[in-house]
This record gives C-alpha cells, sequence and structure tokens, in this order.
C-alpha cells in the first residue's frame, strides 16, 4: 500500500490483449515515481504504446492492476484524464486552427476558465518556442514546431503526468535536441514523465528510470547507468573486417572479451578496456579494416538482452 | 465538466472553424434553392396543366416542390457533414484522438456533433425558408416549424450515419450510401411527384423511408396542410430514428476510438 502511494503510476500484472487474441502487454509490473522521468524502451511492436494507451485511460485494461495518480482508470478515467498530459505518437494537432486556437480550444476541452487559458496559452507558446508563430495555422509548420506544439498542448492543463510516445520519431537531429532541452527543462520544473522510444540516446538523455520491453514484458529494469553496468561492459570494441578476412576468421577472436556479438556488418568486443584489446587482437595479427572503441550503451544492453538490435 | 458543457466544447470547436467560412456557405444555401426553384419549378411548372395539378392538391407545383426540397436540403446536407469530416476526425486528422485525451468522452462527441448538425442544418432552413417567402410559396406563420422540422430530419439522419462511418476503414462505402441510399431517397419520398403516382408495392417502401415522413412534415408546415392525425407520427418516426441513430453512433464509435 504504500508503493502505491507514493507512485504515480502503479502496474501489477497488467495485460493488453485485444479483440483478435494478439497479446500486446504480457502482466508486467512497475511504478512510476513522482519528478521522475520514466522511460520504456524498446522495438517497435513491444508493447510500450499499449502500455501508454492504458495509463492514458484511452484503451481498457484486460487484467492486472493499473492505478494512475492514485485512481482507477476502469472507473475514474475522466477524473485522470483532467490530470494528464499526453503527446501522442503520431501529431493530432487540429489543422484547422491557428496555432494558438490549437491551445485555447484544448483548454476549453478542460473546461480551464478563459482567463487562466489565455496566461497559460502565452506562456506555453514561450516556452516552446512559437510565440511568433501563435496566429499561423499548423499545416505549414515543421515537424518539430509541430511536435513542440503537441507538447505545449499536453501542458495546457497542468498535468501532474505527462506522457509522451516517441517524442522525437521522425525528427531531424536539431530538432531533437532542441525538444529534449525543452523536455529537460520540464523536467526541472519537477514534472512527472513518462516516455516511450526506441532510441537508446534519447533514453539515456531524458530517463532517471527505464524499463526494457520485449515481446510484451519487461526484460530489465533500473537506471541507464545501472543497466548498463549490470548487462554490458564497460567498454565496446567494434572491428570491421574485409569480407575474405571475415569468412575466414574460425574463432580467431575467441577469448579476446567477455562476449562477442556477431552483426551483419561488424564484430562487437564486449571488454573492459577496448584499447586494450585492440591490442591483442594486432598481436594475433588479424587484418583489421577499422576499429572503434567505444562505451557500452542502451543499445548494447538492449542487445544482450534480446539478441536482437533496437532499430531494425 | 458534465457530459452537456463537453458536447458544448464539440460543438464550439466547430464553430470555430466554421466561423470563417459562415458567409460563404449561407450563400450557397441561398443561391441553391433559388436556381432550384426558377429551373424546375418554374420551367417544368408552366408545362404542367391545370388538370395534372390536381395530383399536388391544387396548388402550383412550384409551392409543392419548394418545401419538398427544403426537406431533402436537410437531408443530403446531414449526410455530407457525417461522413467525411466524421470520418477525417476519426482518422485522417485525428480530432476526436486529442479530445478524448481530455475529460471529453465518446457520449459528448457524439451529442456535440449532433448539436452541430442541427445547428447547420437549422441555419440554412432558415435561409431556404426567406427563399419561399421571396417566391410567395408560404402561406402561414407556422411554416416557421419548417426549421426545427428540417433540423429533425437532419440530426436523425446524421446519427444513423455517423454510426455507419465509424464502422468504415476507408471512404469506399460513402458513394454506395449516397448512390444507393441518398439519390433513390431523394427521388422516390414525395419531393418531385406525389407517392400515389407510384405503384402500390412502391408506394408502401416510400412510406416506409424517412425522408417521406420529413417531407410530409416540413410541406405540411410551410403550406398550412398539417394534418393533427398523421403529422405525430411522422414526427414519432424521425424521433425513434434519431433516438436509435444516436445509440448505435455510441457504441460503434467507442468500439472504433477504445480498441
Amino acid at each position: 500500500m504504500t508503493n502505491e502511494q507514493q507512485s504515480l503510476v502503479h502496474a501489477r500484472g497488467l495485460t493488453k490483449r485485444y479483440a483478435n487474441g494478439f497479446t500486446a502487454v504480457d502482466g508486467v509490473d512497475f511504478d512510476v515515481r513522482a519528478g521522475k522521468a520514466f522511460g520504456f524502451l524498446g522495438p517497435n511492436g513491444a508493447g510500450k504504446t499499449s502500455t501508454m494507451r492504458m495509463i492514458a485511460c484511452s484503451s481498457p485494461v484486460t487484467q492486472g492492476e493499473l492505478r494512475v495518480i492514485g485512481m482507477d482508470p476502469r472507473t475514474q478515467a475522466r477524473d485522470i484524464k483532467s490530470k494528464l498530459g499526453v503527446v501522442p505518437q503520431i501529431d493530432n494537432l487540429d489543422t484547422e486552427l491557428t496555432v494558438r486556437e490549437n491551445l485555447e480550444m484544448y483548454a476549453r476541452y478542460f473546461d480551464i476558465p478563459r482567463d487562466v487559458a489565455n496566461r497559460r496559452t502565452d506562456e506555453l507558446l514561450e516556452f516552446v518556442q512559437l510565440d511568433e508563430r501563435a496566429k499561423d495555422q499548423v499545416e505549414p509548420l515543421s515537424g518539430g514546431m509541430k511536435r513542440r506544439l503537441t507538447i505545449a498542448r499536453a501542458l495546457i492543463n497542468d498535468p501532474e503526468l505527462v506522457i509522451l510516445d516517441e517524442p522525437t520519431t521522425g525528427l531531424d537531429p536539431q530538432a531533437r535536441h532542441l525538444l529534449w532541452e525543452r523536455l529537460y527543462q520540464l523536467k526541472r520544473r519537477g514534472a512527472t514523465l513518462i516516455i516511450t522510444t526506441h532510441y537508446m540516446d534519447e533514453a539515456e538523455q531524458l530517463c532517471d528510470h527505464l524499463v526494457v520491453m520485449d515481446k510484451a514484458k519487461i526484460v530489465a529494469e533500473g537506471s541507464p547507468r545501472q543497466l548498463i553496468d549490470q548487462h554490458s561492459t564497460k567498454e565496446v570494441l567494434e572491428l570491421r573486417f574485409t569480407d575474405a578476412v571475415r569468412d575466414d576468421l574460425n574463432g580467431q577472436l575467441d577469448g579476446l572479451a567477455d562476449r562477442i556479438e556477431e552483426l551483419p556488418d561488424r564484430h562487437l568486443l564486449y571488454t573492459e578496456n577496448g584499447e586494450r584489446t585492440l591490442e591483442q587482437v594486432n598481436l594475433r595479427q588479424i587484418p583489421v579494416e577499422s576499429a572503434l572503441v567505444r562505451r557500452s550503451s542502451m543499445e548494447d544492453v538492449f542487445l544482450r538482452l534480446t539478441g536482437r538490435s533496437l532499430v531494425e | 465538466m458534465t457530459v452537456l458543457a463537453a458536447s458544448g466544447r464539440v460543438w464550439q470547436r466547430n464553430w470555430l472553424v466554421y466561423r470563417r467560412l459562415w458567409h460563404r456557405s449561407l450563400a450557397f444555401g441561398f443561391l441553391q434553392p433559388v436556381l432550384f426553384l426558377t429551373a424546375m419549378g418554374i420551367g417544368i411548372g408552366a408545362l404542367l396543366t391545370p388538370a395534372s395539378l390536381e395530383a399536388f392538391g391544387g396548388v402550383p407545383y412550384i409551392d409543392w416542390l419548394g418545401p419538398g426540397l427544403l426537406a431533402a436540403m436537410a437531408m443530403q446536407t446531414a449526410t455530407f457533414e457525417s461522413t467525411y469530416p466524421i470520418m477525417n476526425k476519426i482518422m485522417w486528422g485525428r480530432n476526436y484522438e486529442a479530445m478524448l485525451s481530455t475529460p471529453v468522452g465518446i457520449r459528448s462527441i457524439v451529442y456535440g456533433e449532433l448539436a452541430w448538425t442541427a445547428f447547420r442544418i437549422g441555419s440554412l432552413a432558415a435561409v431556404f425558408l426567406v427563399v419561399l417567402v421571396l417566391f410567395g410559396i408560404v402561406r402561414t406563420p407556422l411554416a416557421i416549424l419548417a426549421v426545427p422540422f428540417a433540423m429533425l430530419i437532419g440530426t436523425a439522419f446524421a446519427a444513423c450515419l455517423i454510426a455507419f462511418t465509424a464502422t468504415q476503414k476507408n471512404d469506399v462505402g460513402f458513394s454506395a450510401i449516397f448512390r444507393f441510399v441518398i439519390n433513390p431517397l431523394f427521388l422516390f419520398s414525395g419531393t418531385f411527384f406525389p407517392l400515389t403516382n407510384l405503384p402500390e408495392p412502391l408506394r408502401a417502401v416510400a412510406w416506409a423511408t424517412p425522408l417521406f415522413h420529413g417531407v410530409e412534415l416540413v410541406r405540411g408546415s410551410i403550406l398550412d396542410q398539417l394534418d393533427p392525425l398523421t403529422a405525430p407520427l411522422h414526427l414519432a418516426y424521425l424521433l425513434v430514428m434519431f433516438g436509435v441513430g444516436a445509440w448505435f453512433a455510441e457504441r460503434t464509435l467507442t468500439r472504433r476510438m477504445a480498441g
């Protein structure tokens, strides 16, 4: 019970099965703590969006326990929704309204008094750096601007919990960084965020706590640092070979690293010290086309846990 | 926020979009009946002999036709408004998904959209009525009842069509609805000629269809021919159609939006 009171979202054995029999979420347990950024990391089809839709009360829970802000989505959906901000995977801005009208109309859906709505609209447009586009239509905005407007819209009711489903998918790097910066600001103000993503860098940048999902289940959980420490080595040596060398390797790399992953285009050698491992490779006189030493990332954790890449 | 208040917000959203184009919409709503009444009423009406006018209850053809067209306009506008724009809000523009992330629920969406259709058709019917006054067709102040009657026709059709639209995965079904439902109703509901001209079995079918009852009510109110015996039956038919349609609309839209 104490557990439940501290967490904004409390799930035990949470399950989503669709009418066609497909199980999208299969008995997952997790707790989202207030003031933290909580991430769901996993490939497409892992069950992230289905979990988010249940939390947002837009998809009924099939089985298990779910409390959102201390309430039951089955019976208190309206009250929960009034305290949530939702940024969906695909933009659903009202393209027949202007930028400003999008926020004002959304405020009306929450029954926010007009003067409060006007003030918040001004603040939020400034926050997402769209104040100069307030009178423009939505359609000509860039993808990054639309996302920012969607985020501003999700904040119009001053939500206790903000749910972001793949907030930066499809954006160019510059737009992503601007968005991350805004989300980071939001976090500093004390907002609780739930983020789904299949980008490891996004998860590492934004999330205090992560669950890794694969095939409808949670396969690991912890802070990004903890997950990397638990499931990967400190460093990774990436090696590329010419096709001839590659076909002729016959286990020559054996014993050089804690673990070796063979990907279609390169070999990953998991080791505590990449430079030293590279020296040993050179000592064995294996002709390397290119070599790269880097720190372990969430991508490596995911590969370790599921045997597959995150972005396929 | 109550369901009613939330329905008001859904209505308000449509008004926010419409207030930029209302003058165009109403100008078209004025021009359309003027053209129709001139072409068909005066053009064809002039060819009818006094003897053949007997079938129209002894009034000039244009007087008989005008109210029928008003009722048909209500059906056609409601049909159009409840197909493509609703589909857009379900799947192309995802407006409903956005609304459903707020305290606005499915029931409020359905009733807000129906209230919007009622408003749109009410305003078009009022303009239509002005045209009928200008053509000297209106016989009684009771003709003002044609506006709420048109709103009832419109919302009854809109409710059923929203229920249908929510089940559709693309817009292919809409052209079938227009071709095989709306056009036959437009032609065979006593809009252009009295049903008594139809062979007996077809007449029974026409009696069972909804637009016929709407045409009877609208024409009755404008030509001062409302029959206190049959008018409540026509009214009841449309009210039941509205109720059943709205019930189904809420169900099909719920199934569609909350998977």
